[in-house]
Protein backbone atom coordinates (compact mmCIF):
# COMPACT_ATOMS: atom_id res chain seq x y z
CA UNK A 1 0.00 0.00 0.00
CA UNK A 2 2.53 2.23 0.83
CA UNK A 3 4.03 2.24 -3.16
CA UNK A 4 0.64 4.03 -4.06
CA UNK A 5 2.29 6.93 -1.87
CA UNK A 6 3.12 10.38 -3.26
CA UNK A 7 6.90 9.63 -2.56
CA UNK A 8 8.30 13.43 -3.49
CA UNK A 9 8.35 13.77 0.31
CA UNK A 10 10.87 11.79 1.81
CA UNK A 11 9.48 12.35 5.63
CA UNK A 12 5.85 12.03 5.12
CA UNK A 13 5.93 7.95 4.72
CA UNK A 14 4.72 7.07 8.06
CA UNK A 15 1.88 9.60 8.08
CA UNK A 16 -0.91 7.07 8.72
CA UNK A 17 -2.21 3.66 7.59
CA UNK A 18 -3.99 3.27 4.25
CA UNK A 19 -6.80 0.94 3.98
CA UNK A 20 -7.43 -1.35 1.16
CA UNK A 21 -10.83 -1.27 -0.52
CA UNK A 22 -11.43 -4.75 0.59
CA UNK A 23 -11.02 -4.61 3.56
CA UNK A 24 -13.43 -1.09 3.95
CA UNK A 25 -15.49 -3.30 2.30
CA UNK A 26 -15.17 -6.57 4.26
CA UNK A 27 -15.94 -4.41 7.29
CA UNK A 28 -19.01 -2.86 6.25
CA UNK A 29 -20.44 -6.05 5.21
CA UNK A 30 -19.22 -7.85 8.12
CA UNK A 31 -21.31 -4.75 10.55
CA UNK A 32 -24.20 -5.19 8.10
CA UNK A 33 -24.42 -8.91 8.98
CA UNK A 34 -23.66 -8.17 12.88
CA UNK A 35 -27.20 -5.61 12.62
CA UNK A 36 -29.09 -8.20 11.01
CA UNK A 37 -28.00 -10.48 13.51
CA UNK A 38 -28.88 -8.23 16.49
CA UNK A 39 -32.29 -7.43 14.85
CA UNK A 40 -33.33 -11.31 14.69
CA UNK A 41 -31.97 -12.05 18.02
CA UNK A 42 -33.65 -9.36 19.16
CA UNK A 43 -36.79 -10.21 18.37
CA UNK A 44 -36.34 -13.90 19.94
CA UNK A 45 -36.84 -14.59 23.09
CA UNK A 46 -33.42 -16.08 24.66
CA UNK A 47 -33.94 -16.83 27.83
CA UNK A 48 -32.72 -13.86 30.19
CA UNK A 49 -29.44 -13.31 27.79
CA UNK A 50 -31.55 -10.87 25.10
CA UNK A 51 -29.61 -7.30 26.66
CA UNK A 52 -26.14 -9.91 26.99
CA UNK A 53 -26.45 -10.96 23.35
CA UNK A 54 -27.26 -7.78 22.09
CA UNK A 55 -24.86 -6.17 24.07
CA UNK A 56 -22.24 -8.64 22.93
CA UNK A 57 -22.90 -8.24 19.14
CA UNK A 58 -22.81 -4.24 19.48
CA UNK A 59 -19.43 -4.95 21.51
CA UNK A 60 -18.12 -6.78 18.19
CA UNK A 61 -19.81 -4.03 15.78
CA UNK A 62 -17.76 -1.26 17.60
CA UNK A 63 -14.57 -3.39 17.82
CA UNK A 64 -15.02 -3.38 14.17
CA UNK A 65 -15.52 0.25 13.47
CA UNK A 66 -12.64 1.29 16.24
CA UNK A 67 -9.80 -1.27 14.92
CA UNK A 68 -10.23 -0.76 11.44
CA UNK A 69 -12.37 2.29 10.41
CA UNK A 70 -10.74 3.81 13.45
CA UNK A 71 -7.16 2.58 12.34
CA UNK A 72 -6.49 1.69 15.91
CA UNK A 73 -5.24 -1.75 14.57
CA UNK A 74 -2.23 0.17 13.26
CA UNK A 75 -2.45 3.57 14.99
CA UNK A 76 -0.10 4.35 17.60
CA UNK A 77 -0.96 2.22 20.83
CA UNK A 78 -1.11 5.02 23.16
CA UNK A 79 -4.33 6.34 21.32
CA UNK A 80 -5.81 3.10 21.53
CA UNK A 81 -4.81 3.21 25.42
CA UNK A 82 -6.64 6.44 25.59
CA UNK A 83 -9.83 4.76 24.22
CA UNK A 84 -9.25 1.59 26.55
CA UNK A 85 -9.36 4.31 29.50
CA UNK A 86 -12.79 6.09 28.42
CA UNK A 87 -14.50 2.53 28.01
CA UNK A 88 -12.73 1.43 31.29
CA UNK A 89 -14.62 4.57 33.33
CA UNK A 90 -18.02 3.42 31.26
CA UNK A 91 -17.97 -0.10 33.04
CA UNK A 92 -16.80 1.72 36.37
CA UNK A 93 -19.95 4.07 36.46
CA UNK A 94 -21.92 1.32 35.09
CA UNK A 95 -20.60 -0.87 37.83
CA UNK A 96 -21.04 1.98 40.59
CA UNK A 97 -24.59 2.51 39.62
CA UNK A 98 -25.57 -0.86 39.61
CA UNK A 99 -24.09 -1.71 42.88
CA UNK A 100 -25.59 1.26 44.30
CA UNK A 101 -29.36 0.05 42.67
CA UNK A 102 -29.08 -3.47 43.81
CA UNK A 103 -28.24 -1.54 47.42
CA UNK A 104 -32.01 0.04 47.11
CA UNK A 105 -33.72 -2.64 46.13
CA UNK A 106 -35.53 -3.18 49.91
CA UNK A 107 -35.99 0.12 50.31
CA UNK A 108 -37.61 0.20 46.76
CA UNK A 109 -39.31 -3.12 47.27
CA UNK A 110 -40.74 -1.41 50.93
CA UNK A 111 -41.95 1.92 49.43
CA UNK A 112 -43.65 0.12 46.75
CA UNK A 113 -45.19 -2.36 49.53
CA UNK A 114 -46.24 1.04 51.47
CA UNK A 115 -48.05 2.70 48.76
CA UNK A 116 -49.37 0.60 47.09
CA UNK A 117 -51.14 1.58 43.60
CA UNK A 118 -54.78 1.05 42.59
CA UNK A 119 -55.16 -1.34 39.88
CA UNK A 120 -57.79 -0.62 37.54
CA UNK A 121 -59.63 -3.04 35.45
CA UNK A 122 -57.52 -4.28 32.37
CA UNK A 123 -54.64 -2.86 33.20
CA UNK A 124 -52.70 -6.13 32.21
CA UNK A 125 -49.99 -4.62 30.51
CA UNK A 126 -48.99 -2.34 33.26
CA UNK A 127 -49.77 -4.90 36.21
CA UNK A 128 -46.62 -6.87 35.96
CA UNK A 129 -44.52 -4.27 38.45
CA UNK A 130 -47.85 -3.90 41.10
CA UNK A 131 -46.35 -3.89 44.59
CA UNK A 132 -48.48 -7.50 45.08
CA UNK B 1 10.72 32.50 10.75
CA UNK B 2 14.13 31.56 9.30
CA UNK B 3 15.88 31.02 12.21
CA UNK B 4 13.04 28.35 13.55
CA UNK B 5 13.51 26.49 9.40
CA UNK B 6 17.05 26.34 10.36
CA UNK B 7 15.92 23.87 13.51
CA UNK B 8 14.53 21.54 11.22
CA UNK B 9 17.45 18.80 10.43
CA UNK B 10 16.60 19.17 6.77
CA UNK B 11 16.83 22.94 6.82
CA UNK B 12 13.68 22.62 4.13
CA UNK B 13 10.40 23.72 5.75
CA UNK B 14 7.43 21.72 4.55
CA UNK B 15 4.54 23.41 3.70
CA UNK B 16 2.30 22.33 6.25
CA UNK B 17 4.45 22.36 9.52
CA UNK B 18 3.51 24.68 12.37
CA UNK B 19 7.09 26.29 13.79
CA UNK B 20 6.64 24.49 17.13
CA UNK B 21 6.31 21.01 15.65
CA UNK B 22 9.61 19.08 14.72
CA UNK B 23 9.06 16.72 12.18
CA UNK B 24 5.22 16.23 9.93
CA UNK B 25 5.03 13.30 11.10
CA UNK B 26 5.17 14.80 15.11
CA UNK B 27 2.74 17.14 14.27
CA UNK B 28 0.22 14.80 12.66
CA UNK B 29 0.79 12.33 16.02
CA UNK B 30 0.02 15.11 18.17
CA UNK B 31 -3.47 16.04 16.13
CA UNK B 32 -4.43 12.32 16.46
CA UNK B 33 -3.77 12.10 19.69
CA UNK B 34 -5.70 15.16 20.98
CA UNK B 35 -8.53 13.94 18.30
CA UNK B 36 -8.35 10.68 20.95
CA UNK B 37 -8.57 13.24 23.91
CA UNK B 38 -11.16 14.66 22.62
CA UNK B 39 -13.12 10.95 22.19
CA UNK B 40 -12.69 10.07 25.40
CA UNK B 41 -14.93 13.56 26.95
CA UNK B 42 -17.26 12.70 24.34
CA UNK B 43 -17.67 8.89 25.69
CA UNK B 44 -17.52 9.97 28.94
CA UNK B 45 -20.44 12.73 28.02
CA UNK B 46 -22.65 10.20 26.48
CA UNK B 47 -21.84 7.33 29.40
CA UNK B 48 -23.82 9.90 31.72
CA UNK B 49 -27.29 9.21 29.65
CA UNK B 50 -26.22 5.65 29.52
CA UNK B 51 -25.87 5.06 33.77
CA UNK B 52 -29.25 6.81 33.76
CA UNK B 53 -30.84 4.32 31.21
CA UNK B 54 -29.34 1.31 33.37
CA UNK B 55 -30.34 2.67 36.55
CA UNK B 56 -33.76 3.20 34.93
CA UNK B 57 -33.98 -0.48 33.32
CA UNK B 58 -32.61 -2.27 35.84
CA UNK B 59 -35.64 -0.56 38.42
CA UNK B 60 -38.09 -0.62 35.68
CA UNK B 61 -37.18 -3.53 32.96
CA UNK B 62 -41.43 -3.96 32.55
CA UNK B 63 -41.70 -0.58 31.59
CA UNK B 64 -39.40 -0.23 29.81
CA UNK B 65 -39.72 -3.52 27.97
CA UNK B 66 -43.58 -1.72 27.16
CA UNK B 67 -42.15 1.36 25.85
CA UNK B 68 -40.21 0.16 23.80
CA UNK B 69 -42.88 -1.66 21.44
CA UNK B 70 -43.25 2.42 20.48
CA UNK B 71 -40.03 2.62 18.77
CA UNK B 72 -40.13 1.51 15.25
CA UNK B 73 -37.71 -1.10 15.02
CA UNK B 74 -37.31 -0.97 11.20
CA UNK B 75 -36.63 3.06 10.83
CA UNK B 76 -33.81 2.17 13.77
CA UNK B 77 -32.65 -0.64 11.54
CA UNK B 78 -32.19 1.26 8.19
CA UNK B 79 -31.17 3.94 10.46
CA UNK B 80 -28.60 2.33 11.90
CA UNK B 81 -27.53 0.84 8.57
CA UNK B 82 -27.37 4.14 6.73
CA UNK B 83 -25.04 5.14 9.58
CA UNK B 84 -22.87 2.19 8.68
CA UNK B 85 -22.81 3.23 5.33
CA UNK B 86 -21.42 6.62 5.94
CA UNK B 87 -18.68 5.44 8.25
CA UNK B 88 -17.80 3.47 5.30
CA UNK B 89 -17.39 6.64 3.50
CA UNK B 90 -16.02 8.35 6.06
CA UNK B 91 -13.31 5.78 6.28
CA UNK B 92 -13.12 5.99 2.30
CA UNK B 93 -12.45 9.87 2.36
CA UNK B 94 -9.72 9.46 4.35
CA UNK B 95 -8.13 6.26 1.69
CA UNK B 96 -8.70 8.90 -0.85
CA UNK B 97 -6.33 11.94 0.94
CA UNK B 98 -4.22 9.75 1.87
CA UNK B 99 -3.76 8.59 -1.99
CA UNK B 100 -4.32 12.16 -2.91
CA UNK B 101 -7.69 11.44 -4.89
CA UNK B 102 -9.17 14.74 -4.31
CA UNK B 103 -12.62 13.66 -6.59
CA UNK B 104 -12.80 10.83 -4.23
CA UNK B 105 -12.55 12.83 -1.24
CA UNK B 106 -15.22 14.78 -2.97
CA UNK B 107 -17.48 12.08 -3.38
CA UNK B 108 -16.77 10.06 -0.29
CA UNK B 109 -17.57 13.04 2.01
CA UNK B 110 -21.08 14.05 -0.01
CA UNK B 111 -22.27 10.48 0.50
CA UNK B 112 -21.34 10.71 4.10
CA UNK B 113 -23.23 14.13 3.99
CA UNK B 114 -26.30 12.45 2.43
CA UNK B 115 -26.54 9.76 4.47
CA UNK B 116 -26.42 11.93 7.76
CA UNK B 117 -28.98 13.66 6.23
CA UNK B 118 -30.81 10.95 5.40
CA UNK B 119 -30.61 10.05 9.36
CA UNK B 120 -31.89 12.80 10.83
CA UNK B 121 -34.73 12.58 7.78
CA UNK B 122 -35.67 9.56 9.47
CA UNK B 123 -35.40 10.95 13.05
CA UNK B 124 -37.64 13.92 11.99
CA UNK B 125 -39.67 11.44 10.96
CA UNK B 126 -39.68 9.10 14.39
CA UNK B 127 -39.64 12.70 16.50
CA UNK B 128 -42.97 14.07 14.84
CA UNK B 129 -44.87 10.48 15.04
CA UNK B 130 -44.30 10.58 18.65
CA UNK B 131 -44.79 14.22 19.30
CA UNK B 132 -48.02 14.03 17.31
CA UNK B 133 -49.34 10.50 19.16
CA UNK B 134 -48.02 12.44 22.83
CA UNK B 135 -45.62 9.81 23.17
CA UNK B 136 -43.31 12.05 25.13
CA UNK B 137 -41.92 12.67 28.99
CA UNK B 138 -44.29 12.58 31.12
CA UNK B 139 -43.95 16.35 32.29
CA UNK B 140 -44.18 17.32 28.80
CA UNK B 141 -47.03 19.66 27.66
CA UNK B 142 -49.36 16.67 26.19
CA UNK B 143 -47.77 13.24 26.95
CA UNK B 144 -50.09 10.37 27.02
CA UNK B 145 -48.33 9.48 29.88
CA UNK B 146 -49.38 11.80 32.38
CA UNK B 147 -50.34 10.28 35.95
CA UNK B 148 -54.08 10.94 35.79
CA UNK B 149 -56.12 9.26 32.92
CA UNK B 150 -58.39 12.32 32.83
CA UNK B 151 -55.41 14.48 31.40
CA UNK B 152 -54.86 11.81 29.35
CA UNK B 153 -58.25 11.95 27.94
CA UNK B 154 -58.06 16.18 28.19
CA UNK B 155 -55.28 15.99 26.04
CA UNK B 156 -57.04 14.15 23.22
CA UNK B 157 -60.19 15.84 23.85
CA UNK B 158 -58.44 19.08 22.92
CA UNK B 159 -56.92 17.38 19.61
CA UNK B 160 -53.89 17.85 21.38
CA UNK B 161 -52.94 14.06 20.52
CA UNK B 162 -53.95 12.23 17.61
CA UNK B 163 -56.91 9.91 17.77
CA UNK B 164 -60.53 9.64 18.30
CA UNK B 165 -61.41 9.89 22.08
CA UNK B 166 -63.53 6.78 22.04
CA UNK B 167 -60.56 4.94 21.10
CA UNK B 168 -58.01 6.70 23.56
CA UNK B 169 -60.45 5.56 26.25
CA UNK B 170 -60.35 2.13 25.52
CA UNK B 171 -56.38 2.23 24.85
CA UNK B 172 -54.49 0.48 27.20
CA UNK B 173 -52.28 3.46 28.02
CA UNK B 174 -55.69 5.28 29.67
CA UNK B 175 -55.95 2.48 31.70
CA UNK B 176 -52.33 1.77 32.79
CA UNK B 177 -51.72 2.34 36.62
CA UNK B 178 -50.14 5.85 37.14
CA UNK B 179 -46.96 4.58 38.82
CA UNK B 180 -46.23 2.48 35.78
CA UNK B 181 -47.23 5.51 33.24
CA UNK B 182 -45.09 7.07 35.03
CA UNK B 183 -41.87 4.87 34.94
CA UNK B 184 -43.09 4.81 30.94
CA UNK B 185 -42.94 8.43 30.88
CA UNK B 186 -39.09 8.13 32.31
CA UNK B 187 -38.30 6.13 29.59
CA UNK B 188 -39.62 8.57 27.05
CA UNK B 189 -37.61 11.29 28.53
CA UNK B 190 -34.41 8.71 27.93
CA UNK B 191 -35.15 8.25 24.96
CA UNK B 192 -35.66 11.81 23.52
CA UNK B 193 -32.40 12.97 25.89
CA UNK B 194 -29.73 10.01 23.93
CA UNK B 195 -31.05 10.11 20.85
CA UNK B 196 -31.26 14.28 20.97
CA UNK B 197 -27.67 14.02 22.10
CA UNK B 198 -26.78 11.80 19.40
CA UNK B 199 -28.82 13.85 16.32
CA UNK B 200 -26.95 16.93 18.04
CA UNK B 201 -23.74 14.95 17.43
CA UNK B 202 -24.81 14.00 13.85
CA UNK B 203 -25.95 17.73 13.21
CA UNK B 204 -22.52 18.79 13.94
CA UNK B 205 -21.12 16.14 11.88
CA UNK B 206 -22.79 17.25 8.95
CA UNK B 207 -21.26 20.99 9.35
CA UNK B 208 -17.92 19.29 9.93
CA UNK B 209 -18.35 17.13 6.77
CA UNK B 210 -19.27 19.87 4.53
CA UNK B 211 -16.63 22.10 5.90
CA UNK B 212 -14.40 19.37 5.00
CA UNK B 213 -15.77 19.45 1.48
CA UNK B 214 -15.23 23.13 0.73
CA UNK B 215 -11.55 22.80 2.18
CA UNK B 216 -11.25 19.96 -0.37
CA UNK B 217 -12.79 21.97 -3.27
CA UNK B 218 -9.94 24.13 -2.57
CA UNK B 219 -7.62 21.60 -2.92
CA UNK B 220 -6.50 21.91 0.95
CA UNK B 221 -5.93 18.30 1.21
CA UNK B 222 -3.32 16.05 -0.14
CA UNK B 223 -1.21 12.86 1.11
CA UNK B 224 0.91 15.08 3.30
CA UNK B 225 -1.36 16.70 4.22
CA UNK B 226 -5.19 15.05 5.10
CA UNK B 227 -5.15 15.70 8.90
CA UNK B 228 -8.50 17.49 9.19
CA UNK B 229 -9.86 14.84 6.97
CA UNK B 230 -9.02 11.80 9.38
CA UNK B 231 -9.69 13.68 12.38
CA UNK B 232 -13.39 14.42 11.00
CA UNK B 233 -14.01 10.80 10.23
CA UNK B 234 -12.79 10.21 13.58
CA UNK B 235 -15.65 12.20 14.79
CA UNK B 236 -17.82 10.64 12.83
CA UNK B 237 -16.63 6.93 13.59
CA UNK B 238 -18.16 8.08 17.10
CA UNK B 239 -21.34 8.63 16.29
CA UNK B 240 -21.78 5.92 14.59
CA UNK B 241 -20.45 4.07 17.46
CA UNK B 242 -22.67 5.42 19.89
CA UNK B 243 -25.83 4.80 17.90
CA UNK B 244 -24.52 0.99 17.53
CA UNK B 245 -25.21 0.64 21.32
CA UNK B 246 -27.94 2.99 21.14
CA UNK B 247 -30.27 1.20 18.39
CA UNK B 248 -30.28 -2.32 20.52
CA UNK B 249 -30.92 -0.79 23.79
CA UNK B 250 -33.70 1.44 22.96
CA UNK B 251 -35.31 0.22 19.59
CA UNK B 252 -34.59 -3.70 20.52
CA UNK B 253 -35.86 -4.46 24.27
CA UNK B 254 -37.91 -7.72 24.62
Amino acid sequence: MTDTHDTTHADDHGLGHVLPPKLLVGTFVALLVLTVLTVVTGKMNLFGFDLAVAMVIATVKASLVAMIFMHLRWDRPFNGLVFLISILFVGMFLAFAVVDVGAYQVDIKNYQIENPVELKEGAAAGGADAGH
Amino acid sequence: MSHQADAHAGGEHPEHLAHHFESVEQQFDTAKFGMWTFLLTEVMFFSVLFVAYAVYRANHADAFQFASQFLDTNLGAVNTVVLLLSSLTAAWAVRCAQLGNRKGIMINLAVTVLCACGFMGIKYEEYSHKYHEGLLWGGADHSIFKADPADVLDEVKHGHVEGELSIWEEHEIAKLQPEFKRQVGIFFGIYFCLTGLHGIHVLIGIGLMLWLLWRTSRNHFGPANFTAVDLGALYWHLVDLIWIFLFPLLYLIS
